[in-house]
């Protein structure tokens, strides 16, 4: 079709009515001329100007034919066949409203996950040139990707010629005092560059300069919108006032935007950024504590390949100057993109499968429906077929039925999705990254729109070419009974699909949930029921205090706890808590000799505790005793170690008793107790075998360390709901001075359950479409037999009357049905054992081959498919002959 | 369709060289288009009025002539045809092929 010729027909279509007021203009002006020229020999007027006509002949048929010229465009058929198809649907209320339901459940789910796995995944991050950010890590063959020390990063910084920017961030927790309470907020300590590097601008003011970015440097700080709106008002004037963070005034220069999100490894977007390397923490310039993260900005033109073997040959070069802390020490890094997303692609990418799973079997459904009903109709068709239908002008027919079912089905899929999505965001997992970008954009719209209209043709085109493909004759003769094999056939193949792919979602969602109920069942080697975890600041004074005076505040602190009513025990813990994350400390065993290098020392997972720990979480007590109260800085030091590190460790020997060496502590402790593992990376433990565990007495922690404890986190035992005692405990520590107060209130059964947030979520999604699924199939072979018994009324008939008995019947009815599905369940086992391995990473004391899973789904799934067969073979028994053999 | 279509099929290719031919020197309407063929064949070739028309508004699509309303000799608008570029170029083309057309069949007829 040329140019010429579209414009043409686009302004036939668009001014049809013009259009054809000018061609009978046209003609009549020929005619004119005509009947002017036959004047010449014609005296009468009239009679020249009906010669005139009779020379043309048909006026209508020229102009008929002068219409087929421009052509009936194609839209103009479009929109015939759509008004026609809406006239179909609305006779037929009872199919298009489960039609339509069908299609608007399917669409919504699919839009509701697309919308996720379009935000977490497919989006690029919301940076200028998200492709030339990395994350950077240091890497160790022990441990993988790991946080690095701030020394560290000076030196990539300074060595590398790969990096535009390179960047560090430590999430912190920041007291701001003002004229009243003082409140914490949590932050990030940021080197200067950190928002050049994800090229973010700021809402006002500047970000840091680099020579503020320096110890000794006046200090500055950026705040966010939302303290901006909260605690200033939003006024412009805030840039040059001073706030008071941790007892020291800053100057603010800058507001971060309320829209920047970033989801790199352990960042917290709070509401308080101050340049790291002002940082008064000793600890921050040694290369054996790693705190940081980091990010940077390629240069353009480097590739990651280039930048890996220049970050390659600066580790080299700093295992050699500094073998102690960074021997064996490497440095990863990983476009940005996919080490934010990396860990929930999976899970992601099976929910999408799983929900366009579902779709397709609602498709399947409304296909059969669609048979059903072309029977009925076999014989309109046959009349358009023989009044000169081309067969594509059938399927086109019937295809734009079908897409305009698909397309009011995916509208009312979309609302369903606006209007559910926030019940189903609401499932997802904490940890989920970007979990703030979720929203419906352009490309989730042409998503939907894109699914609807495949929906359509799939589901509409086997019947489409069914019809298109019958005898006529034979159609008009039989009367539109249209018995046929080939529509069985096809129905066969859509019972299988059905069958398959619903096995496949129930042995998904069933390995999941046995993952869950083993989850449940996992001892994590402590009893979380009632217990409290919190942070507590202390008052700002003591941040320049004696460690002493800090560590009696501390210690008063567990006294005043465990005095409360409705506390059973209370403990200072000096490191995270079991799978809210972990420190860890090197050490060496007595008669070793100290490795020249930290990464040659054995490790292992530390927590610093006061002797009510173990009573307050219930971990038991092995041999000999845990840390007491006089365990202190005036008596030996000593640890308590796990079962996994004795057992690592101690193998043929009694552990109570040996030494060690903390290598951060620069003493020897002796090992008095065993104690129980408690599970510290979740109920899985990350996939990990555990890694051993020692606690050492919190009031032995030597002095330069003390100044962490600005921030202290307790545990709680308490006797009833561990929530309800947080208002007194607020009150006591509020008594104990106004400036103290207390954040971070979780229960400890509550991070339990979060450390399953992402299979629990993977598990509940997989849970909902593999009943939709399971309903859909039912509902499809209840179909399929219903309309088969239907259209064999006639032959059962005659079977009884020959002298067939019910039961016969009945096995003859759900015989064939239970065949097929049968074969789908093998089908579908098949492809099961090839699907279900994607889960494998989330599975958790289940096999994705768990024989056990895919036995009792193969068998549930047959017995309801034998069910929903067995009401139309009930049926069919009951045929009374006479009544059968006159349905003629 | 009608019965006659074959021979309307013939006509048609031939009614399309005829009528860029009539459309080479001028722009005209349609009846003027008519008139021309017949006038320059000698009244040999009639032109079938009823199908000049949608022969005109095929060429038209096909951009080999485009058509204006102007105001004809009897004082109202009518609708006037013109060759376009590619008209031209179509004119020679079709002309061409016909000739040899007529030249072969000439000459199958000389030697039988």
């Amino acid at each position: 079709m040329s140019w010429k010729d579209f414009a043409l027909r686009l302004r036939a279509l668009l001014f049809r009515r013009r259009t054809d007021e000018e061609l009978q203009e046209e003609l009549q002006f020929h005619i004119e001329m005509q009947s002017r020229k036959n004047r010449c020999h014609e005296v009468d007027p009239a009679e020249a100007k009906r010669r005139a006509r009779l020379q043309f002949g048909s006026v209508v048929r020229a102009m008929e034919e002068c219409r087929d010229v421009r052509g009936i465009s194609s839209i103009e058929i479009l929109a015939k066949d759509l008004r026609f198809g809406l006239r179909m649907l609305w006779k037929s209320q009872g199919f298009t409203l489960i039609a339509l339901l069908t299609l608007a459940l399917g669409i919504g789910a699919n839009t509701v996950i697309f919308s996720i796995v379009n935000a977490v995944l497919l989006r690029p991050l919301p940076f200028p040139e998200p492709d030339r950010l990395v994350a950077i890590y240091t890497y160790l063959a022990s441990d993988g990707n790991e946080s690095f020390s701030y020394p560290d990063f000076l030196d990539w910084q300074r060595e590398n010629r790969s990096f535009a920017y390179l960047a560090t961030y430590r999430p912190t927790d920041f007291t701001l005092v003002g004229t009243d309470v003082p409140e914490h907020v949590q932050g990030e300590r940021i080197s200067a560059e950190f928002f050049d590097s994800l090229g973010m601008k700021l809402r006002l003011g500047r970000t840091f300069r680099l020579d503020e970015d320096r110890p000794g440097a006046t200090p500055v700080a950026l705040v966010s919108e939302g303290l901006w709106r909260r605690r200033y008002g939003a006024q412009a004037a805030i840039l040059g006032q001073a706030v008071a963070i941790d007892g020291v005034a800053h100057t603010i220069v800058g507001v971060v935007p309320a829209n920047f999100h970033f989801s790199g490894k352990e960042f917290v977007a709070g509401d308080v950024y101050i340049p790291i390397g002002q940082s008064n923490d000793w600890a921050l310039w040694k290369r054996q504590f790693t705190y940081n993260y980091g990010i940077g900005r390629l240069k353009p033109g480097v590739t990651l390949q280039q930048a890996r073997e220049d970050m390659d040959a600066i580790a080299l070069r700093l295992a050699q100057r500094y073998p102690e802390t960074n021997k064996n020490a490497g440095v990863a890094l990983a476009p940005l993109k996919q080490d934010i997303t990396g860990e929930s692609a999976i899970a992601l990418y099976v929910l999408l499968g799983a929900v366009g799973f579902v779709l397709v079997i609602a498709c399947v459904n409304i296909a059969n429906l669609l048979l059903a009903r072309s029977t009925a109709r076999m014989r309109e068709f046959a009349v358009r077929a023989t009044l000169g239908a081309s067969p594509s002008r059938c399927i086109c027919q019937l295809l734009s039925e079908s897409v305009l079912l698909s397309v009011i089905g995916g509208l009312l899929g979309l609302a369903l999705a606006v209007w559910g999505s926030a019940g189903a965001f609401s499932l997802l997992p904490q940890k989920l990254p970007r979990a703030n970008e979720i929203g419906f954009d352009a490309r989730v719209l042409l998503f939907t729109l894109g699914t609807s209209l495949i929906a359509g043709v799939l589901f509409g085109l086997a019947p489409a070419l069914r019809i298109s493909q019958q005898d006529l004759q034979g159609t008009l003769k039989e009367g539109g009974r249209g018995l046929s094999g080939t529509r069985h056939r096809l129905q066969s193949v859509f019972i299988v699909a059905e069958m398959a792919l619903a096995l496949v979602l129930l042995t998904g969602a069933g390995l999941m949930i046995r993952t869950l109920m083993e989850l449940r069942s996992v001892d994590p080697g402590f009893n979380p029921r009632n217990i409290l975890n919190f942070e507590v600041t202390l008052p700002p004074s003591f941040a320049t205090k004696p460690a002493e005076a800090v560590r009696e505040q501390v210690r008063q602190i567990t006294v005043n706890l465990e005095s409360l009513p409705g506390v059973e025990a209370a403990s200072h813990v000096d490191a995270p808590l079991p799978m809210q994350g972990n420190d860890t400390v090197t050490f060496w065993l007595e008669g070793e000799p100290k490795p020249p290098s930290e990464n040659d020392m054995h490790s292992a997972t530390d927590l610093g505790v006061e002797p009510s720990y173990l009573k307050a979480l219930h971990i038991p007590l092995k041999k000999g005793r845990f840390i007491s109260e006089s365990d202190t800085m005036h008596s030996p030091s000593v640890v308590v170690i796990d079962e996994l590190l004795a057992r690592k460790y101690f193998p043929n020997e009694d552990p109570v008793g040996k030494h060690l060496s903390i290598s951060a502590f620069d003493t020897q402790c002796e090992i008095v107790g065993v104690v129980g593992h408690a599970k510290q990376f979740g109920l899985t433990e990350g996939g990990r075998d555990g890694e051993p565990q020692l606690y050492y007495a919190s009031m032995q922690v030597p002095d330069k360390f003390i100044f962490f404890w600005t921030h202290a986190g307790f545990v709680v035992r308490t006797k009833g709901e561990p929530l309800a005692m947080v208002a007194a405990i607020r009150a006591m520590l509020e008594k104990m001075s106004s400036q103290q107060n207390i954040y971070g209130v979780l229960t400890l059964e509550r991070i339990v359950s979060d450390s399953v947030a992402s299979q629990r979520f993977t598990m509940i999604l997989l849970g909902i479409f593999a009943v939709l699924a399971l309903v859909l199939a039912s509902i499809g072979i209840y179909g399929v037999t219903s309309f088969a018994v239907g259209q064999r009324t006639h032959e059962i008939g005659l079977r009884v009357t020959l002298g067939a008995q019910r039961g016969d019947v009945l096995r003859l009815v759900l015989g064939q049905g239970a065949g097929t599905a049968v074969f789908g369940v093998l089908v579908g086992t098949a492809a099961a054992l090839g699907l279900t391995r994607l889960l494998e990473k989330m599975l958790y004391g289940v096999s994705a081959y768990d024989p056990f899973t895919f036995a009792g789904v193969a068998i549930f799934l047959t017995v309801v498919a034998l069910a929903a067969s067995y009401i139309p073979a009930h049926r069919a028994m009951r045929v009374d002959p006479v009544v059968a053999l006159r349905h003629e | 369709m009608a019965p006659d279509s074959p021979r309307l099929d013939l006509l048609q290719g031939t009614l399309d060289l005829l009528i860029l031919r009539a459309l080479r020197s001028e722009a005209m309407h349609g009846w003027a288009v008519s008139e021309r063929i017949q006038q320059i064949s000698q009244d040999v070739l009639q032109v079938n009025q009823g199908s000049l028309y949608p022969a005109l508004h095929r060429l038209e699509h096909r951009g080999w002539i485009k058509a204006e309303w102007r105001v004809s000799e009897l004082g109202r608008r009518a609708r006037f045809y013109s060759l376009t570029t590619a008209g031209r170029k179509q004119l020679e083309i079709e002309a061409e092929n016909w000739s040899k057309l007529t030249d072969a069949i000439a000459r199958v007829l000389r030697m039988a």
